[in-house]
């Protein structure tokens, strides 16, 4: 899974699961105090933490939670912070739509994938239908 | 869970014709909701003409925050009251354009003293125009 970017060189910092919505406050601020951790300026730190905002609501609402898993390390040769989001959801059908603006099955604006990849460096999505979902987030320092 | 939710309640303050509301909790979704609902109790209740939501302090605002922002702005309108949305930090703003959500009827400023000013400006307009 995700082959081009998995490096055994990684670190982990953390592992979280998601269980409630209190949760998702607690691993977005986890998230924001990692990039500081490793000297990300404030912007990047917001982007990421927001971007995972958007994933870990994905993963409440869809899923019924999930694990997070924090890495840090070199992703083509620069430092990055690497979050893997992963669920045992019901998977997303139609990978293509919901990746494209506005679209929504209903609970959100549609914003949380597309609006969250644009926020990254790298975003990388694997989903299987009644298996789940990861999606990886990489923000270079 | 409940006493949780009462220890993170947002305190909502009267001031003359307006509302001013200091966020200072990193909010979860259930709290947005909650804060969205009590605003506009508030506004039906003592006919306020504007709130102010001071947001400074906040180090994010994802879709559904700002969803709730808007919605709010919206929902005051049709009440007769604007929402100005004050202090936002320069890397939410930025954060916020990035992930392409649009605010719609959300009026903005920099601080609470030009929050303030942009009510009572809008308030002085009304009144020359029901003269």
């Amino acid at each position: 899974m995700f082959e081009q970017t998995t490096d055994k060189n990684w670190s982990l910092l953390d592992k979280q699961v998601l269980e409630t919505e209190y949760d998702i406050v607690r691993i977005r601020q986890l998230i924001r105090s990692h990039a500081k951790g490793i000297q990300m300026g404030i912007v990047d730190q917001t982007r990421i933490t927001t971007a995972v905002s958007e994933l870990l609501r994905n993963m409440y609402n869809y899923a019924n939670g999930g694990e997070v898993q924090i890495e840090t390390g070199p992703v083509e040769g620069k430092m990055a912070l690497i979050i893997t989001c992963s669920d045992h959801g019901p998977g997303i059908e139609n990978l293509e739509m919901a990746m494209s603006d506005g679209y929504t099955t209903g609970m959100g604006l549609g914003y949380g994938l597309p609006g969250a990849k644009r926020l990254v460096d790298k975003f990388e999505i694997e989903t299987q239908k009644d298996k789940g979902t990861t999606v990886r987030l990489i923000k270079w320092r | 869970m409940n006493t949780d939710l009462q220890e993170k309640r947002i305190p909502i303050i009267k001031i003359r014709d307006f509302l001013i509301v200091s966020i200072q909790v990193d909010m979860h979704d259930r709290l947005a909701i909650k804060l969205q609902s009590q605003i506009l109790e508030e506004i039906a209740k003592t006919g306020a003409k504007g709130v102010l939501i001071d947001i400074s302090v906040l180090e994010m605002v994802d879709s559904f925050i700002g969803r709730m922002l808007s919605g709010m702005a919206t929902m005051a309108s049709i009440m007769d009251a604007a929402v100005v949305i004050v202090g936002m930090q320069p890397a939410v703003a930025i954060t916020l354009v990035e992930l392409g959500l649009d605010m719609p009827g959300v009026d903005t400023a920099l601080n609470m003293e030009k929050g303030m000013e942009m009510l009572e400006k809008r308030m002085r307009d009304q009144q020359v125009e029901d003269f």
